[in-house]
Parts: C-alpha cells; sequence; structure tokens
C-alpha cells in the first residue's frame, strides 16, 4: 500500500494490538495463575497481576508432582511430550521422503495402487481405526511404551504428499547428472535429494511436532503406566480430580509448561524456514 | 580419448520409432554436430549414446567397446546438460568433485584435477560458490568443469548454450571449441542453431525425423547439400527453391518459367528421361547483372538494409513480367543478399545472375540432390 494517511495508520494499529490482544490474554491469565497460591484463584476475583508463588508452584511441580493427580512430576510429563512428538516427527519424515522418493523415482509394478493406497490413509486417521489399531498395538505388546506411543501416529499421506510434489519440481536433469556422476540411487537420495528437500523438511517438522505434542486420545489408550503420562493427558487429569477442589495454580503453571516446547521449536524451525523460503535454490 | 561408433542405431517408444536407424562414425579427437529441427530426435540419439535412453536396436560402441548395456559411469562419458543440472546445495568445487568422489578417488587426487580444470576455465575464483551465485556463464563453465575433470573418452553436449543471452553464446561457444581442442577428447554436440552447427563442427550431422539426412563437413553440407531439407536448414536466409525441369538428355535445366537456365556439363548419370525438379539457389550466390546475362528476374517486394548486406524480398517474374508462383519457404518471395552499397527500391526490377557451381538441383520427388552447377 502506498497510501500515507495518518489515521489509517492508527487504525491499522490498533486493530493489529487488539488482536494480539485477544490472542495473548488467556495466556497471560494462566501465566499470572500460575504464579498464585490457591486460596487466592478460588476467591472469584482472578488476579491479573503476576503474585508471589511463582518459584514455589513450578518446581513442586517439576520435581514432586502434583499428589491428587497421581503425583507424576511435570518433568516427566514434559519429557514423555518432547520424545514422543519428537519420534513422530522425524519417523514421519523419514517415511515420507523415502516413499515419496519410491512414487517418483522409480517405475515399479502397481505403483500407482501403492500411491493411492498411501492416499487412502488420508481418510484413515487415529481416531477412526482407533480400536483395530489398539488391538494390533495390544497384541505385540507395545502398551506402555515410546513404540505403542509413536508408530501407529508415523505413517503419513500428508508429508509424502508434499515431498512427492517438491520431487516432481526437481528438474529430471539432476537424477540424470548424478547418474552420470556414478551415483546410485540411494546415494542420489542422499546426496542431492535430501539436502534440496531441507526446507520442506524444517516446515513439516514444525507442522509434526505439534500434531505429535498435541496428542491426546491415543496416549491415554495406549498408557495406563504412570511413567509415559505425557503433558496433555497430565493436564487433564489434575483438572478432574475427585473429591477435591482442582489445584488450578498447579494446573495453569502445566499449561504454561506444555506450552514452551512448541513454541520453541516454531522459533527456531521458522528461522531456517523463512532462510529456506529466502534463498531459492533450484 | 576414443572413437564413437553408432550404427544402425533406432529408437521406438512403444509402437512409434523415432530414430529410423542412424549410423555416424565418431573419429577420435573429432567434433560432431548433430543439428535438426526439434523433434527431429537429435537428442534421443546423444542420450543413447549418454545410457540414459535405451537402445532398441543397432549398437553404440565407445573406443571399440559395445556399450548399449553399460551404465552411463560406466560408459567412460561426461556430459553437459542444457540448463547445466549443477546441484544447487553443493559448492562450484563440490559439484565438479561429486562425480570424483564417488569413483573413489583420493582427496589429494580429486583436489589436484578440479584445480587444473578450475584454472583452465577461469573458476578459481569461485571454487567456494553456490551455483546459485554465478552467472550463467560460469554456470555453464561449471557444467564444463565437471566434465573435464572425468577425463573421459568423450564430451556430449545437450544444447549447451541455448540458456544463455546470445553475446555470451557466442563467447562461449568460442570457450567450447578452444577447449576441446586443447583437450583433443571427442565431442558430440546436439544443437538446433545452425550457426553454432557450421562454427563448431568437424563434422556435421543434420537429422530430420528420426534420420540423418546428411554427414559431412560444415562446408560440403553448405555447398552441396544432400537434400532439400538440409539445402533449406543450413544457411540464413534460407535457400530459395524454384519448381524446374530436368530436359530428357540429362542436362539440360529450365525454370517452370519457361527460361532455360545453365545446361549441366555432363548428363546426369541414369537420369531416365526429363523430370520434374526442384532448383535451389542461396540468397548470397545471386548478383546483381546487367539483363543480357540475367538468370532470374526479381520484383522487389520488401528491402532490409542491413549494412554491410542488402536483403532484398521479392518475387520471381518471368519474361513478360509476370509473377511466378514459387514453393520457398516464405511461398512466394524469393530472398537475394546483395552488398551492401547497392540501392534498391521495393518495385524495382531486378536482374540477377546465380554464381557459379551455386545452383542445386534435386529431384522433385525424392527431394535428393541430383547436381550442383
Amino acid at each position: 500500500m502506498v497510501e500515507n494517511r495518518p489515521f489509517l495508520t492508527v487504525l491499522r494499529h490498533v486493530v493489529l494490538l487488539a488482536g494480539v490482544a485477544i490472542v495473548l490474554f488467556p495466556v497471560w491469565v494462566a501465566f499470572v495463575a500460575s504464579t498464585h497460591p490457591q486460596p487466592t484463584l478460588l476467591s472469584g476475583v482472578a488476579p491479573l497481576w503476576p503474585g508471589d508463588r511463582l518459584v514455589e508452584n513450578y518446581s513442586q511441580l517439576l520435581s514432586a508432582g502434583m499428589a491428587q493427580a497421581g503425583g507424576t512430576p511435570v518433568g516427566l510429563m514434559l519429557f514423555n511430550s518432547f520424545v514422543m512428538a519428537l519420534l513422530i516427527a522425524t519417523g514421519k519424515i523419514a517415511v515420507s521422503l523415502i516413499s515419496a522418493f519410491a512414487i517418483v523415482y522409480f517405475r515399479f509394478p502397481f505403483r500407482m495402487i501403492a500411491f493411492w493406497i498411501i492416499f487412502l490413509t488420508l481418510m484413515l486417521p487415529v481416531e477412526v481405526r482407533i480400536l483395530p489399531t489398539f488391538e494390533v498395538v495390544a497384541d505385540l505388546g507395545m502398551l506402555n511404551s515410546y513404540a505403542g506411543l509413536t508408530i501407529p501416529l508415523i505413517a503419513s499421506a500428508t508429508a509424502t504428499f508434499l515431498f512427492r510434489q517438491f520431487y516432481l519440481t526437481v528438474p529430471d536433469q539432476l537424477a540424470e547428472a548424478a547418474r552420470m556422476d556414478g551415483a546410485g540411487p540411494m546415494r542420489f537420495f542422499f546426496d542431492i535429494l535430501v539436502p534440496l528437500s531441507r526446507t520442506n523438511i524444517a516446515a513439516i517438522f514444525v507442522i509434526m511436532f505439534l500434531f505429535g505434542w498435541n496428542q491426546y486420545l491415543w496416549p491415554l489408550l495406549v498408557t495406563t503406566d504412570e511413567s509415559f503420562t505425557t503433558i496433555v493427558m497430565g493436564i487433564y487429569r489434575m483438572v478432574n480430580v475427585s473429591d477435591e477442589q482442582p489445584q488450578w495454580h498447579l494446573v495453569m503453571a502445566t499449561a504454561t509448561l506444555a506450552l514452551l516446547p512448541p513454541v520453541a521449536v516454531v522459533l527456531v524451525m521458522q528461522r531456517l524456514f523463512v532462510k529456506g523460503l529466502v534463498e531459492t535454490e533450484k | 580419448m576414443a572413437g564413437i561408433g553408432i550404427r544402425d542405431v533406432v529408437k521406438r517408444y512403444g509402437d512409434t520409432k523415432v530414430i529410423h536407424g542412424v549410423s555416424i562414425d565418431v573419429a577420435d579427437g573429432e567434433f560432431i554436430v548433430i543439428v535438426g529441427p526439434s523433434g527431429c530426435g537429435k537428442s534421443t540419439l546423444l542420450r543413447m549414446v549418454a545410457g540414459l535412453e535405451e537402445i532398441t536396436g543397432g549398437e553404440v560402441a565407445i573406443d571399440g567397446r559395445v556399450v548399449n548395456r553399460l551404465e552411463p559411469k560406466d560408459r567412460n562419458i561426461a556430459m553437459v546438460f542444457q540448463n547445466y543440472a549443477l546441484y544447487p546445495h553443493m559448492s562450484v568445487y563440490d559439484n565438479m568433485a561429486y562425480g570424483l568422489k564417488i569413483a573413489g578417488l583420493s582427496k589429494d587426487a580429486i583436489r589436484e584435477r578440479v584445480d587444473k580444470a578450475a584454472r583452465m576455465l577461469q573458476l578459481e575464483p569461485y571454487l567456494d560458490r553456490k551455483p546459485r551465485q554465478l552467472s550463467g556463464g560460469q554456470r555453464q563453465r561449471v557444467a564444463m568443469g565437471r566434465c573435464i575433470v572425468r577425463e573421459p573418452a568423450a564430451f556430449l553436449f545437450d544444447e549447451p548454450l541455448s540458456n544463455l543471452d546470445a553475446k555470451l553464446r557466442v563467447q562461449m561457444r568460442l570457450e567450447i571449441k578452444q577447449l576441446q581442442r586443447s583437450l583433443g577428447t571427442t565431442a558430440l554436440y546436439v544443437t538446433h542453431d545452425q550457426v553454432e552447427a557450421m562454427t563448431l563442427a568437424d563434422r556435421l550431422v543434420v537429422m530430420n525425423g528420426g534420420v540423418a539426412e546428411q554427414i559431412d563437413t560444415p562446408m560440403n553440407v553448405y555447398l552441396h547439400p544432400a537434400t532439400t531439407f538440409v539445402a533449406g536448414f543450413i544457411g540464413s536466409p534460407a535457400m530459395n527453391f524454384m519448381p524446374g525441369r530436368l530436359g530428357g538428355d540429362g542436362r539440360a535445366i529450365t525454370l517452370d518459367t519457361g527460361a532455360p537456365l545453365r545446361a549441366l556439363p555432363e548428363p546426369i548419370v541414369g537420369h531416365g528421361g526429363e523430370k520434374p525438379v526442384t532448383i535451389g539457389v542461396r540468397p548470397e550466390h545471386l548478383a546483381l547483372v546487367g539483363q543480357p546475362e540475367a538468370e532470374l528476374t526479381l520484383r522487389a517486394r520488401v528491402v532490409e538494409t542491413l549494412g554491410a548486406d542488402t536483403l532484398v524480398h521479392g518475387v520471381l517474374l518471368d519474361k513478360d513480367a509476370a509473377i511466378v508462383p514459387v514453393a520457398g519457404e516464405g511461398g512466394e518471395v524469393l530472398a537475394a543478399r546483395l552488398p551492401g552499397n547497392v540501392t534498391v527500391r521495393e518495385g524495382d526490377t531486378l536482374p540477377l545472375r546465380v554464381a557459379e557451381g551455386a545452383l542445386h538441383v534435386f529431384d522433385r520427388e525424392t527431394g535428393r540432390r541430383l547436381a550442383d552447377v
């Protein structure tokens, strides 16, 4: 826009600031609540400024957890969630990279059928196939393990699709040049295709990490052992304690903690992502 | 270093035959240019030599060894692609070194070869850069360097200059030629640009519709085109074609205007009596003469002054000054390239004579050359 009217500039900023406030206010409230003792929060008036219990609340959570909700330390929950999200994201990327490679660069029998089968899985997310998948995971003895938490979530048509679309834009001559240079298919894949997919990998990693982090239903089903509780499950368990007032200050602190790793991933990856977008190669 | 033998090579995609048995013998150190319009199969032929395309029939031999079933890397050749196909994420050095790394050369040997090639191509200051930080000409040089370091038996070029602007193209053309000469490596070069073809080639292969129409030195192709296709394809502006007849004695040539042209010194062997022919004359072989010596009369329609030359596009007139239809590239219009100091105005009538030996006679049915006078 080349228009330069002070009134419009002010209006634009007011609208933007209002938007930011709407998004950030709940986060602020959660953070503020996590710094007060429980009675303050139950008094009926929600405080708007941080209290004095920041260190106590958080250190209690991280080391001991909340006794009423099983007493699993939040540190462990964070670790579990992190491992699960990381395994799902890297697993998805690894599987999708290689399956897209097979579909785009090789002529094998039933290639299109393979492609459509992968495509069909888009319509079958975990929630739809939850009972049979649970049965399989249970029979394989993968309940209460990281394998059980992550493997059923790894197969991903979305990422395969994205990589396929990207590979189709890589000029054929690049593959031919590599062939002339004596690179076999796997060498071409690792030396040329994967480095070229760097920015796509970053983007998909962000999306899939968040997807993995936010999983609720599946971890709830396959883990019964406290040591595999993830943070999202943990929050819910804290809210629904029986025969007692919810410990809102601890719940809010947990929520705040749960927010941090995804934010960190987005911030770190976004740099790579933008860098990749600016330096177009090919 | 070695020659390349292409023997009766055929390419078929399903039921469609795109190359109908091409044979070319490339001598050691020779620069062969394959030229032709798009879709004539020239790139397919090159890719078959490279091993990127399967050979349906016939044989390709490099250095006397049949390579039909060998992988590209085992054929001891290197190829420059049209869009260079440099690895975008690798530095110039790594681009050139990649093939050698795979071949398992030691680090020192790789460095030595890459440095040597970089020196030769004046790429030394750019070794650490990525391809995207280079200009078109520099990328082209890197693509060449990637070939040189492998010290192959032959270079294959697939329209390597078509992505460059006109000025750079001329410069790179010279560089490629010099490089090939100094290395003495056999080269097979595909292009659709006839200037590139004429200037680079030791021998030219003119292809059309999957057939090699003529294989000869550039000058021979220019002076004695084997077919009307070759005659029309090589040379700019294109050769003029006029309908004519070969006399019953196999010597006399008459234009369909009725005007007799010069006679052949000897009858064409096996001419089989009178027959329709196509007469070809290059625009640059027409000279302005006095009326009595004129063989052709042209009425100027469009005059283009190029400085050194004047291009006259006009229609052919018979002796009654009526327009004669001819079957040339531009329909009825013939072209004549006259010296730049001649003043011609639109509408002028020009008496013209064809230079000695520059009148080409082709069989009208087969399009093959019968004689040049």
